[in-house]
């Protein structure tokens, strides 16, 4: 007490010249990461631009070329737009499906998985971080290296897309919902244990009901991300409407009517998708809250 | 309420749970069934080319030197892979090929052992079934064996001889005498074979004595390594280099451009109702366009490379930036800046001292978790457009013969990815946890 007093005198400005300090000290670090960041920035895109075919400045120029091509030709034929939006809606559903079976399937999956790693819940506990391991293996692995390499085995076609995507998702989903599974109330499973249940009941009866809506809400999340996705692997050779893009766009002029139709679809599947999705999903994380 | 309503109203839960508890499953597994036709999984079968796999998984664990005579010349050359890269330089062999005044004799290990003669004929020791001689003329291959009674490992034409042995493999025709054998790992990894630090071990390199006159051991060694002709590292490095490139260009310059214009999206912080509107379509648009179309669109204006591929994720993120920062900019504590207001502050000092840090957790959380994902969708890009890791990933697949090289670029991929998220996941606890107890 007597040594804070007798302190107490001179400590206003050294207090004030302490703050000034550190407030310095912090604008300099603030400062100094900034022009850091600012620094990579810029040589990283010089960099980029150094080693693209073609320049920034160059193309940023024709940047509208392409889209005003594919309009133009796309208004010049419009009375056969109707037709193309019927030509190619079944591939839009078969890029559709990819996403939703693998979704499912990846989802089941990574229930399985992330049931599996959550402590507290797991079947093996000593395996838990084997089963994490592999999940962040399976989320790294980027989809188009597994479709690139089943196409080679299976042939073109939905089904390598749909195995790769599904693959990637139960990876995603199952660290997601071993989260969820995390704060999950352990009674119940504690209730079935004591009347003999196996595991398998326990989890079916006691955890997936109270997850259900969370799993919910991400799978849907999931499903906007995997209908890209799978337009993307399309592009690559996997079928669906990125397979019929490439051919559109390969040819080149004079099929930029049948380009601009599909983009069309995708960009409304897309925002369909995203805007249904969200829908449910605000309704289920709604009316937990 | 009477026992009766009671009774009814259980029976009607009952048969709701009853209905979704089979419905749901019955639902999803009616659509499997529907997508188990579409997508003919039943005729996957027929379509699957299983030697494909085959030669798939071996290569990706193993390699072949071929040992190759021309039989209208006579020369005998040796290559890995029976890529010119790998040929080894004249008058050098590896020792399981003896050359002797011209017979030469090749050991595939296990007692089976290929001579080529001096005549032009070739003959192959199968322990178990005895010698077989094959002698390439103008009618074709003439062998001694029967053709009644080949065994399955042995494939007879008129100008054409196929044996498969656990050993190894030879092909004889008219033109030339090939014999492959195995080996476990992936070949020149390290060096090429033209290269004086092959076969030298790591010691030898370090500590040993000079090995190239010219230069130094670790320096020569690091450059022959990095200028590996068939593995590249250079080039690989690169790739890689390119892809994060992409990756931190694209999700950066987006957080930068959609910050700002988070603000005019943002219902407590924009005054005009139509800007708010206006800008929040164009966020759905580049997000609803997709990055595909966008690198499409791109790759058109700014041909293949990183920089189309970093513009490309940059557009489409604008787009999940600006919602994301503009509902957590729409959930700002109000008090805060209140309380900024009261000292006078003007209002960029408001934005800045007020929200930003109330903001800043989330925001950076979610930059660098799509870091991570950029990552990844910087692979696939590059796979479209042409540029970094995806592209030498898509090359190696068309080739269709070198899957070692693309388990290679597997394994590199996978690690870079997992080195973005801990690196990330790492920046985020610092960064995150660090602004908490500073601030």
């Amino acid at each position: 007490m007597a040594e804070i007093s007798a302190h107490s005198g001179p400590g206003t400005t050294d207090i004030r010249a302490h703050y000034l300090e550190l407030i310095q000290r912090k604008r300099l670090y603030g400062g100094l990461t900034l022009s850091i960041f600012a620094l990579l920035m810029v040589s990283g895109f010089l960099l980029a631009d150094s080693r693209n075919a073609g320049g920034f400045w160059g193309g940023i120029l024709n940047i509208f070329d392409f889209p005003a091509q594919v309009i133009g030709e796309a208004s010049e034929k419009i009375a056969l737009m109707p037709g193309h939006l019927v030509t190619f809606f079944p591939a839009l559903i078969e890029t559709i499906n990819i996403a939703a079976v693998s979704t499912l399937v990846g989802a089941m999956l990574g229930t399985v998985l992330s049931l599996l790693s959550t402590r507290g819940l797991a079947r093996y506990p000593r395996m838990i971080p084997l089963f994490r391991r592999l999940m962040d293996i399976m989320r790294a692995i980027p989809e188009i290296v597994i479709a690139l390499v089943l196409i080679f085995v299976l042939g073109g076609g939905p089904v390598p897309a749909m195995i790769a995507i599904a693959f990637h998702t139960a990876g995603a989903l199952g660290k997601l919902f071993s989260e969820v599974n995390e704060n999950a109330s352990l009674k119940p499973v504690e209730g079935l244990q004591s009347v003999g249940a196996t595991w398998l009941q326990r989890m079916w009866l006691g955890v997936i009901p109270q997850v259900a809506p969370n799993y919910l809400s991400y799978g849907l999340l999931r499903f906007e991300i995997n209908i890209r996705a799978s337009a993307i692997l399309g592009f690559v050779g996997a079928g669906g409407i990125g397979y019929e893009l490439k051919n559109a766009i390969s040819w080149g002029q004079g099929k930029f009517d049948e380009a601009a139709a599909i983009f069309v679809l995708l960009f409304a599947a897309i925002v369909v998708f995203d805007q249904i999705s969200s829908h449910f999903r605000n309704r289920l994380t709604g009316g937990k809250g | 309420m009477s026992t009766d309503t009671l009774k009814a109203q259980a029976d009607a839960q009952f048969r709701r749970k009853r209905v979704l508890n089979f419905g749901l499953p019955g639902i999803v597994l009616a659509y499997l069934v529907y997508v188990f036709f579409a997508f003919d999984i039943a005729g996957l079968a027929e379509r699957a080319r299983m030697d494909n796999a085959q030669t798939l998984v071996a290569d990706s664990y193993s390699y072949k030197t071929h040992v190759t005579r021309d039989n209208r010349s006579g020369e005998l050359s040796i290559a890995v892979e029976g890529e010119r890269k790998g040929a080894y330089p004249d008058g050098q062999s590896p020792q399981w090929v003896t050359e002797t005044a011209g017979a030469t004799q090749v050991d595939l290990g296990d007692g089976h052992a290929v001579m080529f003669l001096t005549d032009g004929s070739m003959r192959y020791d199968v322990p178990g079934f005895g010698p077989i001689t094959a002698k390439p003329g103008t009618r074709g291959v003439e062998t001694n064996l029967n053709r009644e009674t080949l065994p399955s490992w042995i494939n007879l034409s008129k100008n054409r001889l196929a044996i498969t042995t656990e050993a190894g493999r030879v092909s004889v025709t008219r033109n030339r005498t090939e014999v492959f054998r195995y080996f476990l790992g992936w070949e020149l990894f390290f060096f090429t074979l033209d290269s004086p630090y092959h076969g030298a071990g790591l010691a030898e390199i370090v500590f040993g004595d000079q090995i190239d006159p010219a230069r130094g051991n670790i320096a020569g060694a690091v450059h022959d390594f990095w200028t590996n002709a068939m593995w590249r590292h250079d080039e690989v490095a690169w790739a890689m280099f390119e892809t994060i490139l992409m990756a931190f260009l694209g999700t950066m310059g987006a957080a930068m451009i959609a910050l700002p214009l988070a603000f005019v999206a943002a219902r407590n912080f924009a005054p005009l109702r139509s800007a708010r509107f206006a800008i929040r379509r164009v966020f759905d648009f580049v997000r609803g366009v997709d990055g595909l179309i966008w690198t499409i669109i791109l790759s058109r204006a700014f041909g293949p490379g990183p920089m189309t591929g970093a513009l490309a994720i940059l557009l489409t993120d604008t787009g999940s930036f600006g919602k994301m920062f503009s509902e957590a900019l729409e959930n700002v504590d109000e008090k805060q800046i209140e309380g900024i207001q009261s000292t006078g502050a003007k209002p960029l000092q408001r934005y800045r001292f007020g929200v930003i840090p109330q903001i800043t957790p989330v925001l950076l959380s979610q930059v660098l978790y799509y870091l991570e994902s950029n990552t990844r969708s910087a692979t696939i890009i590059g796979a479209i457009t042409g540029g970094g890791i995806g592209l030498l990933l898509t090359q190696a697949i068309i080739t269709q013969k070198d899957w070692e090289e693309v388990s290679y670029y597997i394994v590199l991929i996978i690690l870079m990815v997992m080195l973005m998220d801990w690196l990330s996941g790492w920046l985020r606890r610092r960064l995150i946890a660090g602004n908490e107890s500073g601030e």
